[in-house]
Parts: C-alpha cells; sequence; structure tokens
C-alpha cells in the first residue's frame, strides 16, 4: 500500500534579503529531513521552538514550497513551486492550528466557516453545504444550533472542534495537527485528544501531530520524529523511541519533561527532607 | 507566624449582569521557606486570588477577606504607599508572558536598577554591581554586556531569567510566580524551575507557584491547593495529592493527564461532572 504521505529529504531555506548594513542571509529551516506515514496512522514531531517542525507542517500541507527534495501525497510527487496546487490536491490535507481564538475570523458564523472550504474547492450547492456542516457539527461533538453563532460565543475546547470540523469539510486524507491541544486545560485536552482518536477510526484519517508535550505524543503516536536545529535526530516506532532513545537531545527532552508518577514525587520529597 | 495568612478571601467584579465572584472563600498560609502551589485550570481564580492579595486589582474588583496579613502586618489596613513599600521588596511576582511583562523601551539593566533604586537606598555604582551579581546567581552569561541590551535583543528563557532577578532584587520573604514556565520550551522550563527551586532553599523564602501543569506541581511543590471556579476545592501536600486524591474533582484531573491512561481512550470525567457535584465532593 503506498503511504499517504512520504517526504524524502525535504529542505527549506528561508532567504532574508540584506540591507545597505547587513548582508543577506539564508536560514536553512529544516536541513533534509525524510519520513512517511501510512493510512490510519499518526506521526508525532517533537522538537522545541525555532526546530523547524512548523516548516515541516507548512511545507506538507503546501502552503510553503520544498526547496528541495521530494514530497509524494498518495504516491503522487507534489512541488506546488513548479505547477499550481489544484484544489482536488489542496482538499487532500488539512491543518489545525495551535490557538482556536486566532485561527477562526471572529466576524463569521460557524457555518459560514465550515462551509467556507466547500464554496472554496468544490461546486457543490448551497443547500447540501449546509447539511453537510450541519452533520459535521454533530460528528465533533457540537449541535445543529451552534451552526448560527459566533466564535466568541465559545470556549477554547469548543473553538478547537469548530477548527477540527473545519479541516475535515472537506473529507481529506490527511490531517495537521499543529500542537492542536497545547492551549487547552487539562480536561478539555483529554476531550479532544478522545474526539481526535474517535474521527481517526472512523474515517481512517492519518495524522501528522506537531507537538512539544511529549505525555500527549507518547498517548497517540504511532511513529514519532525529534527534530532539532531542522534535522530529524531520531526518528522511529513510540515504542523505540521512548524505550531507547538513541540520541542525546531526545534523552536530555525525556529528562526535562516534568514526571507526575508517585514514586518520583515521593523521591523529591524526601530528597528535600534530607537537605532541610 | 506564617508569612502570608489569607481566610476566607472573595473576589467580586461588577460587571453588565450582575456582580461576578472571580475568588468566593479562598484561605491560604505560606510559611518561610516552603513551597506551596495552586492549581486549577483557566478560570479557577489561582491568579485573581493572588493579585487581589497584593493588592494589584483595578478599583472594579471588589475584595474583601476576613484576614489578610503578611509578616504579621494586616494588608487591608494598610495605605496604598506603605503597601507599595512591602510589594516589589518583600512579595515579588513573576508573570507568565516574560517578553510582555519587560517594559521594550528601556534596557533590562535600567528595569532591574530601577527596583533596587526606589527600594532601596544604594548608590549608582553599588546599584550596577548588584544588577550584574544578580545576573550571575539566574545563569546569564556576560552580565555586564547584557545590562545593556533591550528585552527584543533576548530570548524567551533570558528574559524569564531577568524577571527572577528583578524579582530577587530586593531579597523577598515571598515570591509569587505566576505560570512562570507556561510560555517555554520544556527544556527551558525544566532550567527555570532548577533555578527557582535552587534560589528557593538559598534564600529560604516562601514561594508560591501559580500553575495548571500538573508536571510542574509534581517537580516543585510541598503543598498543593486545588481550584475550580474560584473555590478551594483540596488541600494536601504534594505526596498525597498525587498518590490518594480526596475529591472528586482531583480524581477526575488525575485520571485526565495523558501518562496516566490505560486505554486508547482519556477518562473525561470532568466533563460528566456538575458544578455542585464538585463543589459537594470539596475537601477542606
Amino acid at each position: 500500500m503506498t503511504p499517504v504521505l512520504e517526504a524524502k529529504n525535504l529542505k527549506r531555506d528561508y532567504h532574508i534579503p540584506g540591507s545597505l548594513l547587513k548582508p543577506a542571509k539564508t536560514v536553512h529551516a529544516v536541513k533534509g529531513v525524510s519520513f512517511k506515514v501510512e493510512q490510519g496512522k499518526t506521526l508525532a514531531i517533537v522538537g522545541e521552538s525555532g526546530c523547524g517542525k512548523s516548516t515541516v507542517a507548512r511545507m506538507v500541507t503546501m502552503i510553503d514550497p520544498i526547496t528541495s527534495g521530494e514530497m509524494l501525497i498518495d504516491g503522487r510527487k507534489v512541488d506546488i513551486a513548479s505547477e499550481p496546487l489544484t484544489s482536488e490536491m489542496r482538499s487532500k490535507v488539512q491543518i489545525v492550528f495551535q490557538n482556536p481564538y486566532g485561527s477562526l475570523n471572529p466576524r463569521k458564523k460557524i457555518g459560514d466557516i465550515l462551509t467556507e472550504p466547500l464554496v472554496i474547492n468544490t461546486k457543490v450547492p448551497a443547500d447540501e453545504r449546509r447539511d453537510r456542516a450541519m452533520a459535521m457539527l454533530k460528528k465533533v461533538g457540537l449541535e445543529e444550533k451552534h451552526y448560527g453563532r459566533y466564535p466568541h460565543m465559545f470556549s477554547g475546547g469548543q473553538r478547537q472542534r469548530v477548527a477540527i470540523a473545519r479541516a475535515l469539510m472537506l473529507n481529506p486524507r490527511l490531517l495537521v495537527l499543529d500542537e492542536p491541544v497545547s492551549a487547552l486545560d487539562l480536561s478539555v485536552q483529554a476531550q479532544v485528544l478522545n474526539l481526535l482518536a474517535d474521527l481517526q477510526d472512523e474515517f481512517q484519517l492519518t495524522y501528522v501531530f506537531i507537538s512539544h508535550d511529549l505525555s500527549v505524543v507518547r498517548h497517540i503516536a504511532n511513529d514519532v520524529m525529534v527534530m532539532y536545529f531542522g534535522e530529524a535526530v531520531e526518528y522511529g516506532s513510540r515504542d523505540q523511541v521512548f524505550e531507547d532513545p538513541q540520541h542525546s537531545y531526545t534523552k536530555t527532552l525525556f529528562a526535562a519533561t516534568p514526571r507526575v508518577d508517585v514514586d518520583a514525587i515521593r523521591a523529591r520529597v524526601e530528597r528535600r527532607k534530607r537537605v532541610a | 507566624m506564617s508569612l502570608l495568612e489569607i481566610k476566607n478571601l472573595t473576589v467580586e467584579f461588577q460587571t453588565a449582569s450582575g456582580p461576578f465572584r472571580a475568588v468566593d472563600g479562598v484561605s491560604l498560609k505560606v510559611d518561610e521557606g516552603e513551597v506551596l502551589a495552586i492549581v486549577g485550570e483557566s478560570g479557577s481564580g489561582k491568579s485573581v486570588s493572588m493579585l487581589a492579595a497584593m493588592g494589584l486589582l483595578p478599583w472594579t474588583a471588589k475584595v474583601t477577606a476576613d484576614v489578610l496579613t503578611f509578616n504579621g502586618r494586616d494588608m487591608q489596613a494598610m495605605s496604598d504607599s506603605d503597601r507599595r513599600k512591602i510589594i516589589g521588596k518583600d512579595i515579588a511576582m513573576i508573570f507568565q508572558e516574560p517578553i510582555a511583562s519587560l517594559n521594550p523601551c528601556f534596557t533590562v539593566g535600567f528595569q532591574i536598577e530601577e527596583v533596587l533604586r526606589i527600594h532601596t537606598d544604594l548608590g549608582r555604582k553599588a546599584r550596577r554591581d548588584r544588577a550584574i551579581e544578580l545576573f550571575q546567581s539566574v545563569g546569564i552569561p556576560n552580565p555586564e554586556e547584557r545590562l545593556g541590551h533591550f528585552p527584543h535583543q533576548m530570548s524567551g528563557g533570558q528574559c524569564q531569567r531577568v524577571m527572577i532577578a528583578t524579582a530577587l532584587a530586593c531579597n523577598p520573604k515571598l515570591l509569587i510566580a505566576d505560570e512562570p514556565t507556561t510560555a517555554l520550551d520544556v527544556t527551558i522550563q525544566k532550567q527555570i524551575l532548577d533555578l527557582l527551586m535552587k534560589l528557593q532553599d538559598e534564600h529560604g523564602m516562601g514561594l508560591i507557584i501559580i500553575t495548571h501543569d500538573m508536571g510542574v506541581v509534581a517537580e516543585t511543590a510541598d503543598r498543593v491547593i486545588v481550584q475550580y471556579k474560584g473555590r478551594q476545592i483540596e488541600q494536601a501536600d504534594v505526596l498525597s495529592l498525587f498518590s490518594e486524591p480526596k475529591s472528586v474533582y482531583t480524581k477526575a484531573l488525575l485520571a485526565a493527564l495523558p501518562e496516566n491512561a490505560t486505554g486508547g481512550r482519556l477518562p473525561t470525567i470532568t466533563e460528566k461532572l456538575t458544578d455542585a457535584e464538585i463543589f459537594a465532593g470539596a475537601v477542606r
């Protein structure tokens, strides 16, 4: 079976133009990463800010062109720099952003937000657009009465559900989730993660899940890629990476993640008592 | 005697649809050398209760408390100018957004020396030496050079270190850290938390950490207060909170942690709990 997404030696440079006093500069944001994701699976990309994980997301969603390398979506080569993007390709990959307060237009009703992808990319008539949006609202755990409301009337978790619903309106094959739960409270985070898992089962969706929270990654991912300064320093199945990290950065990352198990807390409390 | 003692603190805001109670009957005590974590989701009143204790809320807020004392002195009866002598000197606060809480128009050196100019009678040279010493203690490399930098020239982690250095400038007895690491990467978070704990230990000050992150609580606190919608749900030492949580809400919160998940789905008990059930299950 052809993987839904395959990237070979993907690179992305950003050129910063120079000025009178500053010479021009090239930033190598992504320095050649390769990965592939099978249908119905989740690849998690982990790393700290500035490591290039969001740049990978922009390339996969065909927002940014790739500088060099090869990217195949559903076995088809994609390069938006050399050929214009068709609406068919556009509807294959959709994205959910980190902050649902910023990613929904405050002047548009939820119904308009949900039907907009259909207006732009398809010739679906208005009444069917409406029906599909209604059905999608129910799928993500909202209600039909929410169709005519504005984003400010919703909580953060509900807004993230709207953002997920919008991304699913075109029946994409691949969903890129750029830190989808890091702006949410713990209990809401659990609800959204469950929703994502349910949707994945129902539609056989493929996820590229970008996060810095290792406990979330461990819960949701099949494969994990750790990025550091634009390079993939570790790539393997979840159990491989978590049980036996190879690269020193991955080890640092694991060591820095706070542990909430009772034994770790007991050890810390006792260490503190001894010092005191 | 406790360093900070609060009994039955209530904060109300007047809104168009009547008064809104952001904090409802919160009581707490912090001793010297103790680390207290206040944990809760957004809207639980954890920041507002601490801002109220410091008197930093706008006049639209109505603050009442049975007892509100710092170091034995009544903060409510105190005049504004007396309170300003304590705040920034004996009680210091670190805010969530390090880059937003520094003034972009002034160098970080000016901002840290400003605190010293207001609260101490050190001379210009002595202030500068103290600033360099503070920068060294929070682990900023090349402090002499860094003093002349503006906030935008530094990274988020470095700015948070500047904030900590500024807060520690007058050796406070109590440090309140409001989500000190939320905006930072995990590796930087670890460094900042380690630094806070080290400084807390050296100076023997009281430390209140406000957070929504159970991981931060597990790594730092001696004692924990769980808040929900302005009310206290549970108060316990850190070990018993994590090993045997008593209230339904705390149990539900801990169950929702991805690392505690056993199956493919996370238990979302808080979704089914009503506010009344959560408040009824509160353990004081």
